[in-house]
């Protein structure tokens, strides 16, 4: 046969491509599960570290149980709107790690959108409408007797998705821990800020009342709690993290808020005598 | 070709003609995955599997490739069995997956697999085609797992992530050596394996 001919040619190639791509979905649709799965352990472990940050004697590493020390650490994970009611709370896996409950990237992303939407809404009755239908996580932690919680960050950085978790006390501003990752930022560069020295600088930081909860900026950080030194060589990179954890740090801010008073409460209810007056959690109005 | 001489076959590239050290193939991927030894591991054994069976599948239809687009065919085959490794680490092995991140997708550009297929498996039955391939991709692992062992217990006092050189050392003033984990000192190793393999084996020599 000749196996030079045109018509052969186009032919053999459009059968091979065909077949090949058969066996690729195949085996991509197959271990999907498999991979899925270790996506999710990939968050647990990311959500847990950031909490974990807030104690020096805590350490995770590849040896580290993750689902094990998440469900003895957690006390609570539930989703919040934009005005700061819980709307759902989420599976912890107390009764099985298999069912622990934990936003994807696409999830992120998802209310990342909604938030860019709100930040443009028209009339007011539309915004209220995208506060009520914002579902952002929340994951509180017991570490050594600190109430930890933690919350998401999303943002698009130079060449995809950046994401991280940051940890705050239960002032609902102090940063007590903080970890990013990223899709594909450029590795000695944007790719910092998924490694030591860039995320342990959040630590002792905290979210600002203003204009801007937390910014990412280069030189303006010493003294400055609301903000971190950028990297050298991704300002993008670096801009877009600041953006992205100030934005969602302004959605959190009423539920945050209301976090802060009640911790407050609790103290004072501790401090005064026990049979004073206890203010019911649920009477405290979320400040807008 | 019935008279294959298959020890030849499987032994030249693991010594007397290795991929890595006499024809100096895939050089990048042996200086960027030798940090630790577990990824250095996995990467040969990667490697391994996709040069043999990259090989192996080629040689099966290779009768029927039309000449034209010889090479395209080999890279469809290569990228297939690429992915196909990619995606079993991703189920399998996650973090090690993580840990050789663009490396593993960087294999379809290793001139050993495109280098054995054109060279031995185009023009040999299937089975001696896998051995070639088997043996070439474990005389890469070889060299990686050597490099590795090096780098990663002088760059981190480890091998396999468990310590071996002990806590007293330290104490008494030891340091790991910085330079070991960095690329260029790689090369300076892989320099003085290519050096001693040389001086042990004359006629590689160039006078």
């Amino acid at each position: 046969m000749n196996t030079n001919g045109n018509t052969y040619t186009v032919i053999y190639s459009v059968v091979l491509v065909v077949l090949v791509a058969a066996i690729l979905a195949f085996v991509a649709m197959s271990l999907q599960d498999k991979q899925n799965e270790n996506i999710k352990i990939e968050t647990i472990t990311k959500v847990l570290s950031a909490a974990s940050q807030a104690d020096e004697n805590v350490t995770i590493d590849e040896t580290t149980d993750v689902l094990k020390m998440y469900t003895e650490n957690i006390t609570d994970a539930f989703e919040v709107d934009g005005t700061g009611a819980v709307k759902r709370h989420m599976d912890m896996g107390k009764d099985d790690p298999k069912k622990i409950q934990v936003p994807s990237t696409a999830d992120l992303k998802k209310q990342n959108d909604i938030l860019k939407k709100i930040a443009g809404a028209k009339s007011d009755a539309d915004k209220e409408s995208l506060l009520k239908s914002l579902s952002l996580p929340v994951f509180v932690f017991d570490i050594n007797g600190k109430e930890i919680s933690v919350i998401p960050c999303y943002g698009a950085g130079l060449w995809g998705p950046i994401w991280g978790y940051i940890a705050l006390a239960n002032d609902g501003k102090t940063i007590e821990g903080a970890i990013f990752d990223h899709k594909g930022e450029t590795p000695g560069l944007g790719a910092k800020i998924a490694e030591a020295p860039f995320y342990t600088s959040f630590r002792g930081k905290a979210l600002g009342d203003g204009e801007t909860a937390f910014a990412v900026e280069k030189g303006k950080h010493a003294g400055v709690p609301d903000c971190v030194d950028a990297i050298s060589g991704a300002t993008i990179t670096s801009q877009a993290l600041g953006r992205g954890i100030n934005l969602w740090a302004t959605y959190y801010r009423p539920y945050l808020k209301t976090m802060a008073a009640e911790a407050e409460a609790v103290t004072l209810e501790n401090q005064t005598d026990s049979t004073a007056a206890v203010i019911p959690a649920a009477s405290i109005e979320p400040v807008k | 070709m019935s008279d294959i001489n298959f020890k030849e076959v499987l032994l030249k590239p693991i010594f007397k003609g290795n991929p890595v050290t006499v024809l100096v193939l895939g050089i990048c991927s042996s200086l960027a995955v030798t940090v630790q030894l577990k990824g250095a591991l996995v990467m040969a054994l990667s490697v391994t599997i996709v040069t043999g069976l990259s090989s192996f599948v080629v040689s099966i239809i290779r009768n029927s490739i039309p000449n034209r687009i010889r090479i395209i065919v080999q890279l469809v085959v290569v990228a297939l069995m690429v992915i196909l490794v990619d995606q079993i680490l991703k189920a399998y092995s996650y973090s090690i997956s993580k840990s050789l991140s663009v490396y593993v997708g960087l294999i379809i550009t290793n001139c050993i697999v495109m280098g054995r297929i054109e060279a031995y498996a185009l023009g040999n039955k299937p089975i001696p085609s896998l051995l070639d391939g088997l043996a070439n991709g474990a005389g890469y692992g070889l060299i990686l797992v050597v490099l590795a062992f090096f780098r990663e217990i002088l760059g981190s006092g480890t091998l396999f992530g468990y310590r071996i050189i002990p806590q007293a050392f330290y104490d008494a003033g030891y340091m790991d050596n910085g330079l070991v984990i960095l690329p260029p000192m790689a090369l300076i190793l892989l320099g003085l394996i290519v050096w001693i393999q040389r001086s042990i084996q004359k006629d590689l020599q160039e006078k």
